[in-house]
């Protein structure tokens, strides 16, 4: 889930022994990096794959609702702006997959199991971008809440990953303050700007909480994770730092939160918000969001359409393969 | 500043990089690969680049105090002075390398005659662009040649994109004002070492050069094919919604 994980077939196989399980729990437990050449429990590597996996799919369809305002981006600087950030995602879930394959699955698999379905991405892209506003509300909230996920997974124990998330990160706090600036720009400008700005706000504040996944007593995977040294803190502490460091940012940006119960506790030192609706976070996930089905179509439309030129670049590749050989 | 002749030079050069960056974007999240999704952005990047500072220079000419965004949102279509080639519809990958092919090979013998010569502005913007341009050419060559030479399917599909395209490459070449004269480079002189260029890579991927005949200019003086009102309509809807408004 765009660096969150709570799929449902972690618990399978957990409990498949490592070569050598006492050597792993002491790595683990010294807070060292698992490398890919290592010993590491099926489980783990399992768990590991869908994850990054579901991390890569989330970048590459993510650059859907964002590539629908490159072409009406509103000044030529906000177009090259958009440009380069969706470029960045492609580039985000290039790292991710080469990620992957260091456990030894194929790319080319990986995006076949999201084509049929079989593998997910993160359910706050199956929402439309319908204004130029809903641009720079992705930026500030989604990057906003991805970097929030991401950032711990900095530490993850699997190293490719965590050294992978370092760069993401960084262009993602970069991805953040863009969405922040368009927000910033729209609520200071005209008064049509300003309702784009807090409509875009008002729809797109709930589905960024429920990018945490589902509240901690529901969470059955979470567990497992945080033992393996993959996730880090829990989705509930991650939503409260995420509500934390966001309700100040909006304050400056002059909008306000679709949240009638958002307030501060002085006690606890932490920002109070309303019940999450997760009914509708599960059948967006279930596949009954608003744009599933056009996310899905327009990824299985580009594969197949250009298949004819991967197939084209594959031929010509062994035909120079020969060449060079009869050279030889 | 008021350089009318020049300012119609700078704003073809700049109207043609938009067009095209424009066509670009398109692929972002439609590439065939997720490699050349990368690709098509910074080749599209690059060429938004281009023309917001040959615009920003066109306003500076002209003198009226239009801004890049004025220019570029807010002329209509008979104000535009792209040429036709890149504001084509653009749907098929083979067409797409088959006029960057044709395209950035023209930008780049442009550009390195501009960066030498004696308008300071223009020499400038062109010695930068002249090394992104050089690779556009890169990449697009190594796509011909692979869809040339690949599978019979490419090949069949990549010499009927040359085909289709080939009619509107002549305007590329088309001369400037006699009075620029001794100013900037007159684009007739580089038909011949741009198109051996261009012959050469498509001989080298088995591909014919087609023997069809030139389609209508026009494009510089604002004269352009149906499509390109589609194009802007969906450019400036948003930025023409909000008169006045800053992004």
């Amino acid at each position: 889930m765009y660096g969150n994980d709570f799929g449902s077939d972690q618990a399978a196989d957990q409990h498949v022994p490592a070569p050598d399980e006492q050597a792993f729990a002491a790595l683990l437990a010294d807070e060292g990096r698992v490398e890919p050449r290592d010993d590491m429990p099926g489980a783990y590597r399992k768990s590991l794959v869908r994850q990054i996996a579901q991390h890569a799919h989330s970048e590459i369809i993510g650059m859907q609702p964002e590539g629908n305002w490159i072409s009406r981006a509103p000044s030529l600087r906000r177009k090259a702006i958009l440009m380069a950030k969706v470029q960045d995602e492609a580039g985000h879930g290039l790292y991710l997959y080469a990620a992957a394959e260091t456990l030894g699955v194929d790319r080319a698999d990986l995006v076949d199991q999201l084509h049929s379905g079989r593998q997910k991405y993160s359910s706050i892209f199956n929402y439309p971008t319908l204004t130029w506003a809903d641009v720079g509300a992705i930026g500030w909230l989604v990057d906003g809440a991805a970097i929030t996920n991401q950032v711990p997974l900095c530490r993850c124990s699997y190293g490719p990953y965590a050294r992978a998330m370092v760069r993401v990160c960084k262009e993602e706090s970069f991805h953040q303050r863009q969405g922040f600036e368009i927000l910033h720009t729209l609520s200071h400008g005209t008064s049509e700007q300003k309702a784009m700005a807090q409509d875009a706000v008002n729809r797109y504040w709930w589905p960024s909480l429920m990018m945490f996944g589902p509240p901690d007593d529901d969470s059955p995977n979470s567990a497992q994770s945080m033992a393996w040294g993959i996730k880090r803190f829990s989705n509930d502490e991650l939503r409260q730092r995420f509500v934390d460091m966001t309700v100040p940012q909006s304050e400056a940006l002059g909008l306000t939160l679709p949240d009638p119960d958002l307030r501060w506790n002085e006690e606890r030192a932490h920002y109070e918000y309303g019940a999450i609706d997760f009914t509708e976070l599960f059948e967006v996930i279930k596949g009954n969001g608003p744009c599933n089905a056009e996310r899905m179509a327009h990824k299985r439309r580009a594969h197949a359409e250009g298949a004819w030129v991967r197939e084209a670049a594959d031929a010509y590749a062994a035909k120079q393969a020969r060449r060079t050989e009869s050279v030889a | 500043m008021n350089d009318r002749p020049l300012f119609e030079y700078t704003l073809g050069l700049a109207d043609d990089a938009l067009v095209s960056a424009q066509r670009m974007g398109w692929w972002i999240s439609r590439a065939p690969e997720l490699e050349e999704d990368v690709a098509m952005a910074n080749i599209g990047l690059d060429q938004v680049g281009q023309a917001r500072s040959l615009l920003t220079y066109a306003g500076e000419l002209e003198g009226e105090g239009r801004t890049e965004d004025d220019l570029a949102y807010l002329r209509d279509d008979r104000e535009f002075r792209n040429v036709k080639l890149v504001e084509r519809p653009m749907t098929d990958f083979g067409v797409a390398m088959a006029r960057l092919l044709m395209f950035s090979t023209y930008q780049l013998h442009l550009y390195r005659a501009l960066s030498a010569g004696s308008d300071a502005t223009l020499s400038g913007i062109a010695a930068k662009a002249v090394k992104e341009v050089a690779y556009h050419v890169d990449h697009a060559t190594h796509w011909v040649l692979r869809l040339g030479d690949g599978t019979d399917e490419s090949h069949t599909r990549m010499q009927a994109a040359l085909d289709a395209e080939w009619p509107y490459v002549d305007e590329l070449f088309g001369s400037r004002a006699p009075s620029l004269a001794g100013r900037v480079v007159d684009p007739a002189e580089l038909r011949d070492p741009a198109l051996t260029d261009v012959r050469r890579v498509v001989g080298e991927a088995t591909l014919t050069v087609p023997e069809v005949p030139t389609a209508l200019g026009g494009g510089r003086q604002g004269l352009h094919t149906e499509h390109l009102g589609f194009l802007l309509a969906e450019m400036q809807h948003l930025h023409r919604s909000h008169p006045g408004a800053t992004w």
